[in-house]
């Protein structure tokens, strides 16, 4: 058995893990980065349209700081989120995208005089300051008060994975490549890192770490429609989960983005519509102003998925031999600047659809997007139940998007959650707790338990094929745990999942091969999506209420006095077909911004009952700090920077800070 | 008038059976010898060659390697040679190829198995080679405003920062093929990246120990294979000439 020891172990190649892992190797932390696929390979180079940070350069954007961000993020997560995350990373954001400036990131820069923009379907001239000039400049996303999001061009993930992989392979950490880690080493109480297998031979690695970080991303792929890429299967989650100690939280929460070309599911950002696009339905109308008067194509995400899908069901869909979308039109923003601030999106309507968005409007239809849910963490990122363990990106549930992300918000937290996260393993391995004390006997059992998976699966010759049970599975979760949710509909998604978790256990292989060999891994990865599947499905079911991305039309209120809570997610027993549930209380009386209306969407929340009472001692604390300036008023409402690493706690400079 | 999206094959007609030679090889398998097999398949409306790998994976045979993430084109996992032209697959669309289709793994590279290659091994050799980071001096505080930077430069480092490291530059390029340590249009793309970038503090002089030789821009034999299959239609030609003419210039100094 070969063991591999590092001080940091980061399970994830993306934006979180290498971010991460830089934080932790800046500490003189050892650090080893495993990856399914080369870093840069990542899905988060697939972020198109930017990043969050109240930098407030642009005409736009003046005026903007981490409130009126932290109020964005809170609303649109409708009141789901933790606001003290919340509040540590729109303080920590500005700081990540000026770290990642000074790394490379060309990000796209303010051009002082007017310009013409698109704003609600008409060229407006905005004048941008002189004194901006050669800023970071930022575009509209849906959801913000402010124009906010961070950009390049709409390769922005690309750009900043690629700085940041960089910076890694100047920081001499090594990524091991195509390694997936396929269980934890832990006793019930401490994790001393992972089991992994090598995807090129088929060998099993253990891999032996003080502190232990999950950064996998989400697992969009257990759904049929999805943006995310194929890699993108929720393995990291799946793990922890097996575990039967370490919690996923509010799994049910999964988004839905607007625009997915159709039927390819393939994303076009939400810049497009930040830029001035339009939706419009089978008869060239303009449908979501009818819908949403404030904030139009703009609402967040969840908002507009679910109107389109409304729209299509109420008959104004558009039919085509695949089944029915919308349009989205860009044509009005004209071929400049699509060439120059949307040119994937012009290179992705060329190869897939054979058209120029330019010209012609794109076939879009919401397709599952983003995982709000995932291994639930502490705010310095520690994960529930084992000690060791720690997660950040969008595999952890830190919590920041609660039940809706806003766009713009998960390249941002990728980065700003790693500073925290790779600091709070740094301070961990050099505390008395992160002293490693592991029995081989432990390590080899562990490595024969997960060898015995393997071997059971290559030798079985059950009758099920693992295919087959993926595409049922994916099937189920689009048609029955989609956009729109119904009580006894989730009950029979939960009903198939269960049987397919049965027939995932008589899964035969047809071929044998030495290697890797794709099949079995295949096989071995349903058992585990079936898994999360049903934490989403039975979450889902059990949540009697609509909130954010959850939305139950059986039960179509957000419903604070029952269900201001976080579902837990457990599997204590290998056994067992459905997930273990608890909740945990999200407090009220701690709220910066008490439960409110977003500013979009329904109007109709039933109060929580602590709701009245946080307001007025949020009223009575905002007058008696009217005086004193904006950090010692944010202060005495919800004071967070204690949460933060001594160097990411100073004020933000902005333009117009001396005046 | 509604702009429809163009149909290239006609709804009523048959759909074509395509058939797709894929070259084998497992090197895990003792004594297997590389060899090409054929598989057939209906074509599908919008079909690319992610679709029918995946296809012919679920229903004819489950031990095929490749390589796909993103399948959007956007990552550079899936470069294979199809019909011998490096391009990446998964937005390859099957409309735009004969019934009749090769497809082979990337020369150059370390194969892994069938058409997956091990490109991540060598991008990540080249990068600490050619050191493809930013070199500044002084550390920078994130808690203040950042230096500005001219739009139009921002937007010129961009042009250069859009390669995928999918390796169809290498597959194509006639130096590789001699010289295995040559680093090539992505390589040479880097430094002009860097070069370009106010904010690494390199000169000409670093940048020459790093290439001015045969195995980095005075190996380009100028074929251009590199230009004509990049994805991204990066302006390479462009950039190793300019690279070639400072370094010519700095050597005979």
């Amino acid at each position: 058995m070969q063991i591999i020891h590092s001080d940091v172990l980061i399970i994830g190649g993306g934006l979180a893990g290498l971010r991460a892992g830089l934080a932790a190797r800046k500490r003189g932390q050892e650090v080893i980065i495993l990856s399914l696929v080369p870093p840069k390979r990542s899905h988060s180079a697939a972020a198109q349209g930017g990043m969050q940070a109240s930098l407030g350069n642009s005409a736009r954007g003046r005026g903007d700081n981490e409130d009126v961000h932290f109020e964005d993020t809170v609303r649109g997560s409708d009141w789901g989120n933790d606001q003290l995350v919340a509040r540590m990373f729109a303080h920590t954001a500005p700081k990540a995208v000026r770290e990642l400036a000074a790394w490379g990131v060309p990000w796209n820069r303010v051009q002082a005089g007017d310009h013409t923009a698109i704003i609600d379907g008409q060229p407006v001239t905005i004048n941008e300051a002189t004194a901006a000039h050669g800023l970071i400049t930022a575009r509209d996303f849906g959801g913000t008060k402010k124009w906010r999001t961070c950009y390049v061009s709409d390769g922005t993930g690309h750009a900043m994975l690629y700085a940041v992989s960089d910076q890694s392979i100047a920081a001499g950490i090594p990524v091991h490549e195509r390694m997936e880690a396929v269980s934890l080493i832990h006793d019930g109480t401490r994790c001393h890192g992972a089991i992994v297998r090598n995807l090129m031979t088929g060998k099993l690695i253990a891999y032996v770490a003080r502190a232990t970080c999950i950064a996998t991303g989400g697992f969009g792929r257990i759904y049929q429609s999805t943006t995310n890429a194929v890699i993108n299967e929720g393995i990291g989650a799946a793990i922890a989960l097996d575990t039967g100690v370490v919690p996923l939280a509010n799994m049910e929460a999964v988004q839905f983005h607007p625009t997915a070309i159709f039927p390819a599911g393939i994303l076009v950002t939400e810049g497009c519509r930040g830029d001035g696009g339009l939706l419009r339905d089978v008869d060239g109308h303009r449908f979501m102003p009818d819908y949403e008067p404030e904030k139009k194509e703009l609402a967040s995400r969840d908002v507009v998925s679910r109107r389109m899908e409304a729209h299509i069901k109420s008959g104004k869909g558009v039919r085509n031999r695949f089944g029915e979308h919308l349009w989205l039109d860009i044509t009005l923003l004209g071929e400049q600047h699509i060439n120059g601030k949307l040119r994937e999106v012009k290179e992705i309507c060329q190869h897939f659809l054979g058209i120029d968005p330019a010209h012609q409007w794109i076939p879009v239809r919401p397709a599952q997007h983003y995982s709000m849910g995932g291994i639930r963490t502490r705010p310095d990122g520690a994960a529930y139940g084992l000690d060791g363990l720690f997660s950040c990106g969008e595999a952890a549930c830190w919590d920041l998007h609660g039940f809706n992300r806003l766009g713009g918000n998960s390249v941002a937290e990728t980065v700003v959650s790693g500073m925290i996260v790779g600091e709070a393993m740094a301070e961990f391995c050099n505390s008395s707790a992160g002293e490693l004390n592991v029995s081989t006997a432990l390590i080899r059992d562990c490595w024969h338990r997960a060898a015995d998976e393997f071997t059971t699966i290559a030798q079985s010759s059950g009758p099920e094929n693992a295919s087959h049970l993926m595409h049922e599975m994916q099937q189920t979760m689009s048609q029955k745990v989609g956009i729109v949710r119904h009580g006894p509909v989730l009950q029979s998604a939960v009903d198939t999942l269960k049987s397919l978790i049965l027939r995932s256990r008589k899964i035969g292989l047809r071929r044998s091969q030495p290697g890797a060999n794709p099949e079995l891994v295949l096989a071995w990865r349903i058992r585990k999506m079936l898994k999360l599947a049903l934490c989403v499905a039975e979450g889902a079911l059990q949540r009697t209420e609509s909130r954010g991305a959850h939305f139950r039309e059986d039960y179509p209120q957000r419903n604070d006095a029952e269900w201001l809570k976080r579902t837990l997610a457990y599997w204590p027993d290998p056994q067992q077909t459905q997930p273990t549930l608890s909740y945990e209380t999200l407090d009220v009386l701690t709220m910066e911004l008490p439960p409110g209306w977003r500013g979009y969407g329904a109007r109709d929340a039933i109060e929580h009952p602590d709701t009245g009472r946080r307001q007025a001692e949020v009223d009575v604390l905002r007058q008696q700090f009217a005086s004193a300036d904006r950090s010692t008023r944010q202060a005495a409402l919800l004071d967070f920077s204690q949460q933060l690493p001594c160097h990411l706690r100073g004020d933000n400079e902005r333009l117009g800070d001396a005046t | 008038m509604i702009p429809l999206f163009r149909h290239h094959t006609k709804a009523s007609s048959q759909p074509r059976r395509l058939t797709l030679k894929i070259l084998r090889y497992n090197p895990a398998e003792l004594n297997a010898a590389p060899s090409f097999q054929a598989f057939e398949i209906d074509e599908a409306d919008g079909m690319t060659l992610f679709i029918a790998l995946n296809e012919i994976r679920a229903t004819q045979d489950p031990s095929l390697q490749f390589d796909f993430v993103c399948r959007a084109g956007i990552c550079g996992s899936c470069a294979m040679l199809v019909d011998g032209r490096p391009a990446l697959a998964c937005r390859t669309l099957t409309r735009d190829l004969s019934a009749q289709i090769t497809l082979a793994p990337l020369p150059f590279f370390e194969l892994i198995g069938d058409l997956s290659v091990n490109t991540g091994k060598w991008m990540r050799g080249t990068s600490e080679r050619l050191q493809t980071w930013i070199h500044a001096v002084e550390p920078v505080s994130a808690d203040i405003l950042e230096t500005p930077m001219a739009p139009e430069l921002a937007e010129a480092i961009y042009e250069l920062d859009r390669c995928i490291e999918c390796g169809c530059c290498i597959a194509a390029c006639g130096t590789a093929q001699m010289r295995p340590d040559f680093v090539g249009a992505v390589g040479l793309n880097k430094i002009a990246r860097f070069r370009l970038d106010p904010r690494d503090q390199r000169s000409d002089d670093d940048f020459y120990e790093l290439i001015g030789d045969d195995s980095g821009v005075f190996g380009c034999m100028s074929l251009l294979g590199c230009h004509d299959v990049c994805p991204k239609q990066l302006s390479l030609q462009t950039q190793i000439a300019f690279l070639r003419r400072k370094m010519a210039r700095l050597g005979l100094n």
